[in-house]
């Protein structure tokens, strides 16, 4: 009778909120007991071991998801591995304690553009982009682009000088990046806005005219 | 009287025949262990905590539970009765247990933060075993006088950030548990009232109030059903999209200033990106059931998300504009001192926007009159209808642990979050009063700020949420989408304008504006406590006349009442 009950999806959860909260728990951020927190940090301290393995989870995670992108045939399955990969990136970004990064990149990526990309393929039901299969054609010219783009990745990453941050993060990032997107990048940000309100209108128009023929 | 037989645990009375021996045989080996690891701990390795904590401690405590183990299996059949008996001594007692038990561990915590900071005073460079700073000595130095000192190998362990991080996950996981378990009892109740029935009165004796824990179970024990025409692995990943962010929105939902898991700068950002990413878990479930009540049910779902998303966002960054900051613990800190001095009555334009945050939240949690996605009458149970069992727990679960989580954002950004009502002034006669001791902290918590506060809040909304869901019907799905792109988006755009302009006029240093601002708020404050006065005038006018029918039915006075 108890075979019916699944414990191990129950306790998929747990290694899941471990994940998240280790990753969440980067420097920049206090521990449980709040503002007396100074002298106790957290537990993925910088440079740590649970920081590592932590990153290393992510990093694995995210590679994983991205070839799974690439291999499976079937578009709503492309769009759940997208998911993965770009949760991890997210989950990246907080580990670097880069929170608002973070949270932007799931609002954005996940939760409004893949959403929406989900949405159109549901919309496309009957087309054939829901068996997706790639010509020979086609493959051989995402593999030159692809190489060519990694080659030229790698090149980068080589001749970067990297050198590791000092210190902690800023503590107020959040305001910093407010002050600076209305200050030094006003013009490029309003110009972004612009954009934006461009294609929405556009956008808008064209569902329109549709609907009017 | 109800026979309660449990199939599998009766037939396999013979295996459980030997188990009883073979605890006690388990529970008196960890007694032995734990007396020679007293010496051994004590003599030999000069009571180190570590030692203490293998040696004696843990043998201690699984003797206990084995004891306890073989004494419940032994006397199994006596317990059922019993147990119902005194169900409700236990459901409050655990309650009130529950309480404490956070309490003494924040307690605990604070002590070795203590211990911490005398620490890093004293001599930062020297440590002991394992890394850790703190020996024995300091953390008993740090509690409070009239704690017994044997309680600090107990204490020990909990400098380590990984093991206080393991507590506090498990207490999150717990709450996140109880609130869905306790909402869907109390919404069938609710459900009953407004409709002139019960609701559930049976299982547990006390107006059914183990109705969810045995449905809970139920469903547990349902058949592992997957239609054959679904896509398998993506309709068993749906569920694990639902639950996993609104079980992590709580790690960042402060309960309290110092009650909270993770301290985020931008909490409030992380909660909207991950109830955000919640959408993606009824779309999949729509998507793989391969019914076509599902998928309509997840495309309402999702266009009805990402519309409400935006209305929802902009009337949260109206608090957010006042206080200056998106940490969710700042902003419930900047509210501290009473009620008027809560962010909703700060100016007309917070006020409108926590009705707009509300309306926006319903519909976010896709609860009535916005529960399209699951419209039980067009929809078979939207994208709901291939779910059983397990999983269809799941998603229920996360639906209603958003509900309080999205009433816990209304709470912390509007409401005063875990502050009380009542003036911050009197907060600190009392700590005048009685001292800095336990007591005082302790009347100070249940009364002018403490999680307490923010649970009863929160819950209260979960009420009002439950209360709107089972009185007003279902609207079209043009008729949503009308709400949210021609009302709540451009109110919401004039409000964030309009509380910009506030903020902007309340920075200038004239007395005139100032004056202004406090009648204002003095104002709203005043229209705001119309409101949860009448609720309880309301309450109870219809608490007084209980056994009246309503309506058109009404007889008054019923014969023989």
């Amino acid at each position: 009778m108890l075979a019916a009950l699944r414990p191990r999806e129950g306790t998929l959860i747990l290694p899941v909120l471990l994940l998240v909260s280790l990753a969440s728990t980067a420097y920049g951020t206090e521990g449980v007991a709040g503002e007396g927190a100074t002298a106790v940090t957290s537990a993925a301290e910088p440079g740590g071991i649970l920081e590592v393995l932590s990153f290393y989870g992510c990093a694995i995670l995210t590679v994983v998801c991205a070839l799974g992108v690439c291999a499976s045939k079937n578009i709503v399955r492309m769009a759940v591995w997208l998911f993965g990969a770009l949760g991890a990136v997210a989950l990246l970004y907080f580990l670097m304690a880069a929170n608002f990064i973070g949270a932007i990149q799931l609002i954005v990526y996940v939760g409004g553009t893949l959403i929406l990309l989900v949405f159109g393929v549901m919309l496309t039901t009957k087309s054939p982009w829901v068996r997706f299969e790639a010509k020979r054609w086609e493959l051989i010219g995402a593999g030159v682009v692809c190489l060519a783009l990694l080659v030229c990745l790698c090149t980068v990453l080589c001749r970067t000088a990297w050198h590791a941050a000092e210190g902690a993060m800023p503590g107020a990032a959040v305001a910093e990046i407010g002050r600076s997107l209305l200050t030094t990048y006003l013009v490029p940000f309003e110009v972004a806005g612009v954009l934006l309100m461009i294609v929405m209108v556009g956008a808008a128009h064209l569902a329109r005219q549709e609907k009017k023929s | 009287m109800t026979q309660f037989s449990v199939p599998w645990i009766q037939k396999s009375e013979r295996t459980n025949y030997g188990f009883p021996v073979k605890a006690l045989g388990v529970a008196v080996f960890f007694a032995i262990v734990a007396v020679v690891g007293y010496w051994v701990a004590g003599t030999l390795l000069n009571g180190h905590p570590v030692a203490w904590l293998l040696l004696v401690i843990a043998p201690a405590l699984t003797a206990g539970a084995a004891a306890g183990a073989a004494f419940f299996v032994k006397t199994w059949g006596m317990w059922p009765p019993v147990l119902l008996r005194v169900a409700i001594i236990l459901l409050v007692g655990a309650f009130v247990a529950s309480c404490f038990g956070v309490w003494a561990v924040h307690m605990l915590f604070e002590w070795v933060e203590v211990g911490a900071v005398a620490h890093a005073a004293n001599d930062p460079a020297v440590t002991t075993w394992f890394g850790a700073p703190l020996t024995l000595a300091e953390i008993s130095g740090a509690f409070p006088e009239m704690l017994p000192d044997f309680l600090s190998p107990l204490v020990w362990p909990l400098q380590f950030p990984i093991v206080r991080d393991v507590i506090s996950m498990v207490t999150l996981i717990v709450f996140f548990t109880i609130v869905p378990v306790f909402a869907i009892w109390w919404e069938r109740k609710v459900a009953g009232r407004i409709q002139s029935r019960l609701g559930p009165m049976r299982v547990g004796k006390w107006h059914g109030w183990a109705q969810s824990p045995a449905d809970g179970i139920k469903l547990v024990l349902k058949e592992d059903l997957v239609p054959a025409e679904a896509d398998g692995p993506l309709f068993r990943l749906a569920p694990f999209f639902a639950i996993i962010p609104s079980a992590a929105a709580y790690m960042v939902l402060p309960f309290g200033a110092t009650y909270l898991f993770r301290d985020l700068d931008v909490s409030l950002v992380f909660i909207l990106a991950l109830l955000g990413v919640e959408v993606m878990a009824v779309i999949l479930g729509g998507w793989a059931s391969n019914n076509k009540w599902s998928i309509y049910g997840g495309m309402r779902e999702a266009c009805q998300m990402i519309s409400y998303e935006i209305p929802m966002g902009m009337a949260l960054l109206v608090p957010v504009v006042c206080v200056g900051s998106l940490n969710l613990r700042v902003i419930g800190e900047y509210q501290a001192g009473g009620w008027f001095s809560w962010l909703a009555f700060d100016n007309p334009f917070t006020f409108i926007a926590f009705v707009a945050y509300f309306v926006a939240s319903l519909a976010s949690c896709k609860r009535a009159p916005f529960d399209l996605p699951e419209a039980e009458s067009e929809l078979v149970a939207g994208f709901l209808t291939e779910y059983s069992g397990f999983r269809w727990a799941l998603f229920f679960f996360a639906e209603y642990a958003a509900m309080f989580v999205v009433c816990g954002l209304a709470v912390i950004l509007f409401l005063g979050g875990w502050h009380s009502p009542l003036p911050v002034a009197w907060g600190d006669k009392v700590i005048e009063l009685l001292g800095d001791n336990l007591l005082a902290r302790g009347v100070n918590g249940l009364l002018f700020s403490g999680p307490l506060w923010f649970v009863m809040k929160a819950t209260f909304f979960l009420f009002v949420q439950i209360w709107i869901r089972w009185t007003l019907p279902r609207i079209r799905i043009d008729q949503v989408l009308y709400a949210c792109v021609q009302v709540l988006l451009p109110l919401t755009m004039v409000l964030l304008l309009g509380t910009t302009l506030w903020v902007w006029a309340s920075s200038s240093d004239s007395s005139g504006w100032a004056m202004f601002d406090q009648v204002v708020s003095w104002l709203l404050g005043l229209i705001g406590a119309v409101f949860p006065i009448g609720f309880v005038a309301i309450a109870a006018h219809g608490f007084y006349h209980r056994r009246r029918l309503v309506g058109n039915l009404v007889i008054d006075p019923l014969p023989g009442s």
